[in-house]
């Protein structure tokens, strides 16, 4: 690490304060509010009384946010791998400067990236609809059964190919770049040593994305832990399906919002977030401790 | 709390990478067959989108979805888009704008500056107060959202536009990418010729070091100007007042409008929906495809110097 050795101290305060202030009143303190909130119970009669971890008691066996966190996992489980696999396929794809047009199919494919969450979640809808969506209409058309997919069986899948088709463009450039800045005297060597195209992903570009391919698998934890847009969107379309604790997070905000719990939504969101960063270090743990053997 | 993500190396940040030379492989017709297989999969809804945005609400039900009816009228739809209820459409895609640019500008300086900080300056807990930050970036935005939401009813902040701003001004991610880039896009021997030519520090910042951030600098705007565009959550939830949604919340309460009364009671409605949300993305999609360039190279200085 670089360090200006006569550099006044003070003025590396005075460049981080405005940054850790802000931090601090808005990352910091909401954190702490919602701890404190979460060891209170608001009563109609009796008013707010302190009652220590009750709160934690409740939501770590109330059935229904135990039901969101599953789901999400769930969701995370079937999403995330295919998302990460085809990023993955396609930034080796372009990268291998095997294909034409590369430049045109890589933008095409981060497009969906500038799409609002809200905007695609209602497209797909609209898409999936089994009266007047294209699928359904063609499927009559040609007498071919098309699976409802706003159903009970296939929502999960539905909102997987949402959240895929808005993200495998993102995480397809964060590979795809991490590639890029993959020497290219490796590939010459590997080369000379008589190694093919497979060989060459395998051994050298697959060990090169190591970083890259953390990362996105962070990011993606943190993303379908929180998962909320996407199923509020199409909540209205399959009501019966979507129920208020369909997700964690959809759970803490109608306790929020419709319930009116203040004290117990601060927990449930609280113990989300535990959730989560406890999820990301887990991988993160695990990548670096196989990094290291 | 032990942070293993920003071990920052020295290797200089990748800009834009340079063009590599390698010997051209030949070219694959099976493998431009597939990959453009998956790029009609990604562009398939927003054909849907384009094609939707030209019919009226009974074509929208009777004609196949993935072609033009016999009547096109686009116009007619933009027009009807942004005069209903007053011109409310118009408003939320300012609001929008005013949300992700003052906070997308707000953002990317607040964490040049800090990053700079960082990197440049060593003073007592500035380690521990960046592993406190980095820690942060795994501490997901929703899950702050109904926490800061809850505060900002104490102190009446809910229901205005510093509601939705301010939580957005805060991103540890970008203050990550501007301490590494700042490593390395600005040498030591600069900082140090400023102070010997009797520079004040505050100049150096704004005069030369944020000249040579630039490029990061851009990388956080847009990235926070995406998630602040994109977002839906926090909005949601901090504003009650229509005139104030940004575009995501408004077209979402017009969805629930057209879906709400059924597909004959408001079905007005849903023209407007469709319309409203490709004149929602036209802006932002333009904006990615000329600043392209910016996105892979910040992408790549964060991910790969880990």
């Amino acid at each position: 690490m670089s360090v200006v050795s006569a550099g006044p101290r003070r003025a590396g305060l005075l460049f981080v304060t405005p940054f850790m202030v802000l931090f601090l009143l808005l990352f910091l303190t909401p954190l702490g509010y919602a701890a404190y909130l979460s060891l209170f119970q608001h009563k109609l009669i009796g008013g707010t009384t302190f009652v220590g971890l009750d709160n934690y008691a409740k939501a770590v066996t109330d059935p229904q946010f135990l039901r969101g966190v599953l789901r999400v996992a769930t969701f995370f489980v079937i999403q995330v791998p295919l998302m990460l696999v085809l990023a993955l396929l396609f930034a080796l794809a372009l990268d291998s400067g095997l294909m034409r047009l590369a430049r045109v199919v890589r933008l095409g494919i981060f497009v969906p990236y500038a799409v609002p969450s809200v905007v695609a979640a209602l497209m797909w809808g609209y898409l999936y609809g089994p009266d007047y969506g294209p699928f359904a209409q063609l499927g009559r058309l040609l007498h071919v059964p098309v699976p409802r997919f706003l159903s009970e069986t296939w929502m999960l899948g539905s909102l997987s190919n949402v959240v895929s088709w808005e993200f495998v463009g993102y995480n397809m450039i964060i590979l795809y770049a991490a590639l890029r800045s993959v020497s290219p005297e490796l590939y010459e060597a590997a080369a000379v040593d008589g190694a093919g195209a497979w060989r060459i992903a395998w051994s050298i570009k697959l060990p090169a994305l190591r970083p890259a391919l953390v990362l996105t698998l962070l990011f993606s934890v943190i993303g379908s832990f929180q998962l909320f847009n996407e199923p509020k969107l199409l909540q209205p379309l399959a009501p019966d399906v979507i129920d208020s604790g369909f997700t964690a997070n959809l759970y803490a905000y109608s306790l929020a919002f419709t319930g009116q719990q203040v004290n117990y939504a601060a927990t449930v969101s609280f113990l989300l977030g535990l959730v989560i960063v406890a999820v990301s270090y887990g991988f993160l743990f695990a990548s670096n401790r196989r990094r290291a053997v | 709390m032990t942070v293993t993500i920003p071990a920052a190396t020295a290797a200089p940040v990748a800009g834009p990478p340079a063009p590599v030379r390698r010997r051209r492989p030949r070219r694959s017709t099976p493998l431009t067959i597939a990959m453009f297989a998956a790029l009609a999969y990604f562009l398939l809804p927003l054909f849907w989108l384009l094609v939707s945005s030209t019919k009226n609400t009974q074509d929208l039900f009777t004609t196949f979805g993935l072609w033009f009816s016999h009547s096109p009228q686009l116009l007619a739809n933009i027009e009807a888009a942004v005069t209903y209820d007053g011109g409310v459409f118009v408003r939320w895609l300012l609001n929008t704008l005013l949300y992700a640019v003052v906070s997308a500008v707000g953002a990317a300086l607040l964490a040049a500056a800090a990053g700079y900080g960082f990197a440049k300056f060593r003073f007592r807990g500035s380690t521990a107060w960046f592993n406190l930050v980095i820690g942060a970036v795994m501490v997901p935005t929703t899950a702050l959202a109904i926490p800061t939401y809850l505060l900002f009813a104490q102190v009446g902040l809910v229901n205005t536009a510093w509601a939705v701003i301010l939580p957005s001004l805060v991103n540890p991610f970008g203050l990550f990418l501007m301490r590494v880039y700042a490593q390395d896009a600005v040498p030591d021997q600069v900082i140090e010729a400023a102070r010997i030519d009797g520079a004040g520090e505050l100049r150096i910042f704004a005069g030369i070091a944020l000249r040579m951030l630039a490029p990061g600098l851009v990388t956080v705007v847009l990235f926070t100007l995406v998630a602040t565009w994109n977002n839906y959550f926090l909005p949601l939830i901090m504003l009650n007042d229509p005139k104030l949604y940004p575009v995501t919340v408004g077209l979402a309460s017009w969805a629930a409008q057209a879906q709400n009364g059924g597909a004959g009671a408001s079905s007005e409605m849903l023209p407007l929906v469709v319309t409203g949300s490709l004149l929602s993305i036209v802006p932002l999609v333009i904006a990615f495809l000329l600043l392209q360039r910016y996105w892979q190279s910040g992408l790549a200085a964060g991910s790969v110097k880990q």
